[in-house]
């Protein structure tokens, strides 16, 4: 998310799915869509039978793969380099898009005479505090403005139109990534050079005026400690090449659960706010909503207007609480400190910071990383509510566990108390999802759900009312946000809380009538309004209209299905599908446009842009807001309108992406021998959170993790299905015939796979789909396993995350679950921990 | 004879076969059913589905063809949605664990509610932050904590966040979607 | 946008008319959404809960009295031996083939099998005895006997055919890998796909149609399949015929045998005497 986030404006994916069908050339990397996105493959295979070259860069050999014209597998976690190589290639053989490159990105900008990059200085930027791992960005700044001071506002910055200057964006970062050569790809990644020629003529040859290369990714670019800066690399590429914002180009995030982008629009996550304004912290010193907002609002974007969707959100939290005398109840905020981040959590949990927890539709037994460690933390607890369907991993871990079973705790150790409350499914309440393309969709509900099943509206709406009558009589500080907090929901005789009432408060309405507003420009900083999610404003526009509920598939963006933020705009940064003049990049490509006569933006879609202001436009001197940014500037969210080449300060490991290895790697970096690490990344200290050091020869084997087809996640929505799990009944790791030779393994074999968190016991699936590569003049194998398996449900098997580890990136704060290492051995049955049922099937194939 | 060896070697039963009164009146079983529009609860693709009810129960899940994203198809584990809310394993009533105990016992739901309340009170109480050791206001509970988000929907993770973190001052919340 | 239900109208039994699948191993990803949405609609259980078979990602191993769709996974490289050598993974959607002479019909002594008016070969649940005539008969292997004892396989969604719907298979199938409709028009299709393909340089055929043959006394399959590589690859017999065209070859063989040993045994006895 901030990979795309600090690059071009917004984390969201670009595009939207049904556009992968007008690409020339689509680039699968860091994801394995036929697999895990089926349905949205569909369209990568309608834009293969137009004639699209589909490629997929992975280290295994997988569905996607099967239908791909190539299939370049490489080392997991070597992504950077290759992608590197594909920049450097584009720049130095010219194939860039010259004419987007000047006016739509930052590459004529120079960059301060203070800035390092990690080619002088080994493997490290300038401003690195070592002590504290992390980087101080000053010197990253883009040129000093005439005052000396790095400004938020770029606009009047020096630059060099001619992109000649050495310390300008395209010069920089022409430096940065000389040494990736396709050389540097073979390697480090493990792919011949005509492999990597072959990528990139392809992509090179569709990406024109006339036709545009899409990159796709998911989790397997994600989640690693350089996760961020991979996505980051990719946008560095399509903005070269002139991509984004265009149809058949951009980048498609693909996510993984049915909300997981509305999840972070409308975030159940500590650091942020709904609509992306940060969650206020004493780190910033946002000790008031005057400092608070000056650190977020930037004066000549949309973010200028970060006053009024603040002030709004208050209003909608705090209602008549929230008045100008008291900065809009700011003060009732809760103040973060500190990361309290998913693994954070654990460790917290483990060390009887966190002693209650409340848990969704999760199930970090099997699903978070370190899961041993995660068990542990979760019977640590005083109290555990687990709301979901079946008695997953997590409701159950004090009785079945592999510590438990295995005998080295006892239930009657575990002091947790918990409440497994039955919850309703999709069928059985109504509501909103927002895809992977940003499109909020309305679901509504079929059925009642079963026995005591409820939903999590029910759950919490109950919740909030019983607490509220429990604090009425407090006059302690800590009930004063919750009796300020507005909760008037009007309740059904089930006591569901009515949910078209809390749209029209995400929506947004006037505070004087309560009248929805109908998009976020009209949302005020003078507490007039109130916005649940400014980002969300418009998808109920007027009483009883819910244009997520809309269903009118008609039209090349499908503008009336569903409402897709921001206001209905399909594809982000549209405005780039026009040249600089407004005119379309050709007639095949054309998707917004200018039409002077009209004096309007005109097309497909809804214009990303303020839709009257012409391409000529030049903004006045003092000018605020959108009205600040020239009429060729298409990245809305951005200070200067800009596509960022190089970032100044919104990464935390650099202004440009460097290839690291994994935090535990079977090889040393090539590039940087003495950081084989991201020197930012943050492991996280705990004695049951061992890591492995750089090339320890303990753990000469790469392992990777995925999803299949047939399972979901954890496993608490599959497992527990019988269609599902008849179709992949048992946990497994993929090993390749060579290593399986070497061990004497045959498929049905049981495995040990062992890090330093711990050792599990799998069958072993020999597979060629898996080869050896040559890195660094030594044969390297990986591992490929599953994660969704555990010891619940029907389908079963070891899991795979209590081999990972708790170590994050530092700007997404995700962990590295695509590349570790680990050691393989064979053995002859599953061994203490394992259910009976597995021991029972062990004695099959064993030798 | 030739003919009689012919139709012999052709067929051993009856031809033709007449159809049974049962396939005679054969018709799929949504024919008279409600439908539902919904969305599959899995990955972010985000398929339209249609849910066919008839007597309050689900009889059948499948792709709503007018969707611009899925067309009326499906995967999987879309298709397999029916299988997800019927599933034997479904768990319909609350399950309590006490401490330190060896197997759950049954609890009624207003019962669990008045004891979750109790619980988050207490330790939420006992946890306030009203300010951080350097004497800034923060008005947190790090006692209590809130997972999931990515596979509910958008209106309750409002709630949640709204609720613990604006309501009661829980920071620390998080959800799968840490991308 | 690929329509759901297929607009048509029960016809008479012009085999013309006959409606069936065209399944295309080139466009399969194997993601086994027409396995689940077959047992969805169908009502059938899961058959086959573990271990996992390692044969591939394929764990339902084969058509079955409760799998009416199999996905079969074809995983080879070109050098066993050789690191690096080019890896194939062939899948494909398995079904019925509601055959146009069908053996198992040909085979049922109760008359429960029955054609359609559709052309699709339907086991009438209420008439099938479970005496299990048609298994042998059935040259794919198609039809088995349930662990209630009745004969049973892919109906083509019969009920959904009579509403107007497409079977759940088709529908489902995200890659339009599996197509529904009239045989006449999927023929067509089949025939400008394998030209298509074979442009590309892949080794395609069509199966199972009666135009090109290879069926035998079938006389040709309502279910027909775009494939990638040789029949035999996805386990489908290169030159499937009807069991009763084999009988005369083999009870001549038979007679023959008999003839033979007859005249050893009179040799036999003339050399004693």
């Amino acid at each position: 998310m901030p990979g795309l986030g600090s690059r071009l404006g917004r984390g969201g994916a670009t595009t939207f799915l049904q556009d992968l069908a007008n690409s020339d050339c689509i680039v699968i990397m860091g994801a394995n869509m036929a697999e895990n996105h089926p349905v949205g493959f569909r369209f990568v295979v309608q834009a293969q039978e137009r004639g699209a070259t589909v490629i997929h860069v992975d280290p295994r050999f997988t569905r996607t793969s099967a239908l791909a014209d190539q299939h370049v597998p490489l080392r997991a976690g070597s992504d950077m380099v290759f992608l590197g190589a594909l920049i450097r290639h584009v720049i130095e053989g010219g194939h860039y898009n010259g004419e987007y490159v000047r006016h739509y990105t930052n590459a004529s900008a120079l960059v301060g005479d203070a800035f390092r990059d990690v080619e002088e200085l080994g493997g490290l930027f300038s401003g690195y505090v070592a002590r504290e791992r992390r980087y101080d960005p000053a010197s990253w700044a883009i040129t000093a403005t005439p005052g000396g001071q790095p400004s938020k506002d770029e606009r009047g910055a020096a630059s060099d139109p001619t992109l000649q200057h050495p310390r300008c964006v395209f010069q920089v970062l022409r430096r940065h990534f000389a040494r990736y050569t396709p050389e540097m790809v073979a390697d480090v990644c493990g792919v011949e050079p005509e492999r990597f020629a072959a990528v990139a003529d392809a992509i090179v040859r569709n990406s024109t005026p006339d036709r545009t290369t899409a990159f796709a990714y998911a989790m397997a670019w994600t989640q690693h400690t350089t996760g961020t800066q991979m996505i980051s690399c990719c946008a560095i590429l399509q903005l070269l090449l002139g991509n984004v914002g265009r149809p058949g180009g951009g980048v498609m995030a693909l996510r993984g659960h049915a909300t997981i982008q509305g999840s972070t629009d409308i975030p159940t996550l500590f650091d942020l706010l709904p609509g992306y304004l940060p969650m206020p912290t004493t780190e910033r010193a946002h000790g008031n909503l005057a400092a608070y907002l000056d650190d977020i609002t930037v004066d000549t974007c949309g973010w200028a207007d970060a006053p009024a969707y603040t002030i709004s959100l208050l209003k909608a939290y705090y209602g008549d609480a929230a008045h100008p005398a008291n900065d809009f109840g700011y003060g009732y905020l809760p103040q973060i400190g500190g990361d309290y981040s998913f693994q954070q959590m654990l460790i917290m949990m483990r060390e009887r910071v966190i002693r209650g927890l409340l848990c969704m539709g999760q199930n970090p037994a099997v699903g978070g990383q370190n899961a041993r460690l995660g068990r542990r933390a979760l019977g640590q607890l005083d109290w555990l509510v687990l709301r979901d369907a079946f008695e997953i991993e997590s409701a159950s871990f004090w009785k079945d566990s592999p510590e438990v079973l295995a005998g080295e705790i006892r239930p009657e150790e575990i002091g947790t108390e918990v409440f497994l409350m039955p919850a309703a499914l999709t069928p059985e309440k109504e509501g909103s999802y927002t895809n992977t393309q940003r499109l909020m969709q309305w679901h509504d509900k079929a059925v009642e759900p079963p026995g005591d099943a409820r939903s999590e509206a029910w759950f919490v709406h109950r919740l909030a009312q019983r607490l509220r009558e429990l604090y009425a009589d407090d006059a302690s500080p800590a009930a004063a946000q919750l009796r300020a907090l507005t909760w008037e929901y009007p309740t059904n005789a089930a006591g569901d809380p009515d949910l078209a009432t809390i749209l029209t408060e995400i929506n947004g309405y006037r505070v004087a009538d309560r009248s929805p507003v109908s998009g976020f420009d009209q949302l005020r900083a003078d507490g007039s309004t109130a916005c649940g999610c400014w980002i969300y404003a418009g998808v109920a526009p007027q009483p009883g209209r819910n244009r997520a509920r809309e269903r009118d598939p008609s039209g090349p963006a499908a503008l009336g299905w569903g409402f897709s933020w921001p206001a209905n705009r399909r594809m982000l940064y549209n405005r780039a599908s026009a040249r600089p003049d407004g005119s379309p990049w050709s007639e095949r490509k054309a998707w917004v446009w200018w039409d002077d006569a009209a004096g309007r933006w005109v097309g497909h879609d809804v214009p990303d842009f303020p839709v009257t202001k012409p391409p000529s436009y030049e903004p006045p001197p003092g000018a605020r807001g959108l009205a600040a940014l020239p009429g060729d500037a298409p990245f809305l969210m951005i200070a200067d309108g800009l596509g960022q080449l190089y970032v100044q300060s919104a990464l935390r490991d650099g202004p440009l992406p460097t290839h690291y290895e994994p935090w535990e790697s079977p090889v040393g970096n090539h590039l940087y021998p003495a950081q084989p690490r991201n020197p930012a990344a943050i492991p996280l200290e705990h004695p049951e959170n061992p890591l492995q050091s750089p090339q320890d020869p303990a753990y000469p084997h790469v392992i990777t993790t995925y999803r299949l087809t047939e399972h979901h996640t954890g496993g608490g929505m599959s497992r527990y299905v019988p269609w599902l799990a008849e179709l992949q009944p048992e946990g497994f790791a993929e090993i390749d015939p060579a290593l399986a030779a070497a061990l004497s393994l045959a498929t049905g074999d049981w495995v040990a796979i062992v890090t330093a968190r711990g050792e599990i016991r799998t069958r072993a699936l020999v597979t060629a789909r898996l080869e050896p590569l040559t890195v660094d003049g030594r044969t390297v194998h990986q591992i490929g396993m599953p994660w969704h398996f555990g010891y619940g449900g029907i389908a079963t098997g070891a899991s795979a995350n209590d081999l990972t580890a708790l170590v994050e990136d530092p700007n997404s704060r995700i962990h590295e679950g695509k590349s570790f290492a680990c050691a393989v051995r064979k053995v002859l049955a599953p061994g203490p921990g394992a259910p009976d049922r597995w021991a029972r099937d062990g004695e099959r194939g064993d030798g | 004879m030739s003919d009689w060896l012919h139709s012999l070697r052709r067929h051993v039963g009856v031809l033709p076969n007449p159809p049974s009164r049962r396939t005679l009146t054969l018709a799929p079983r949504i024919a008279d059913a409600d439908v539902t529009v919904s969305v599959c609860p899995y990955c972010a693709v985000g398929c339209s589905q249609l849910i066919y009810t008839r007597d309050g129960e689900i009889v059948d899940i499948e792709g709503n063809p007018d969707s611009p994203v899925n067309a009326g198809t499906l995967c999987p584990k879309g298709a397999a949605t029916r299988g997800l809310a019927q599933s034997p394993l479904r768990l319909t009533t609350v399950k309590y664990r006490p401490p330190y105990a060896t197997e759950w016992e049954e609890r009624s739901l207003d019962w669990a509610m008045e004891r979750i309340a109790q619980l988050v009170k207490q330790t939420r109480d006992e946890t306030w932050t009203e300010t951080d050791e350097a004497g800034r206001r923060v008005q947190r509970t790090l006692g209590v904590a809130h997972l999931g988000g990515a596979t509910l929907d958008n209106e309750e993770n409002y709630l949640i966040k709204k609720l613990f973190a604006a309501g009661l001052g829980i920071v620390a919340i998080e959800n799968q979607a840490r991308i | 946008m690929a329509d759901s239900a297929i607009a048509f109208s029960a016809k008479p039994n012009f085999r013309s008319e006959a409606v069936g699948f065209l399944t295309d191993a080139t466009l399969c990803i194997g993601c086994k959404a027409c396995e689940v949405a077959c047992k969805q609609w169908n009502d059938l259980p899961a058959d086959n809960l573990g271990p996992m078979t390692g044969m591939s990602y394929d764990n339902t191993i084969a058509l079955g009295a409760e799998t009416w769709r199999h996905v079969a996974f074809i995983e080879r490289t070109a050098d066993e031996s050789a690191i690096g050598s080019p890896v194939t993974w062939l899948m494909l959607s398995d079904v019925c083939k509601h055959c146009v002479n069908a053996a198992c019909m040909e085979a049922c002594p109760t008359g429960a099998i029955i054609r359609t008016e559709f052309d699709s070969v339907y086991i009438q649940p209420d008439i099938c005895n479970g005496c299990g005539y048609c298994i042998p008969a059935c040259p794919f292997g198609v039809p088995q006997l349930s662990a209630a004892g009745a004969a049973q396989k892919c109906t083509m969604c019969y009920d959904r055919l009579r509403g107007g719907l497409e079977p759940a298979c088709a529908k489902a199938c995200p890659t339009e890998s599996i197509r529904f409709g009239f045989v006449e028009e999927l023929y067509a299709s089949g025939v400008a796909r394998i030209a298509q393909l074979r442009e590309r340089d892949v080794d395609a055929r069509l199966y199972g149609d009666r135009m090109l043959g290879g069926t035998g006394a079938i006389g040709g399959l309502n279910a027909l399949f775009v494939l990638n590589d040789a029949p035999e690859t996805f386990n489908l017999p290169a030159a499937p015929d009807l069991p009763q065209r084999i009988v005369p070859r083999a009870f001549a063989a038979t007679a023959a045998a008999a003839l033979v040993l007859c005249a050893a045994a009179i040799a036999a006895m003339q050399e004693r005497s």
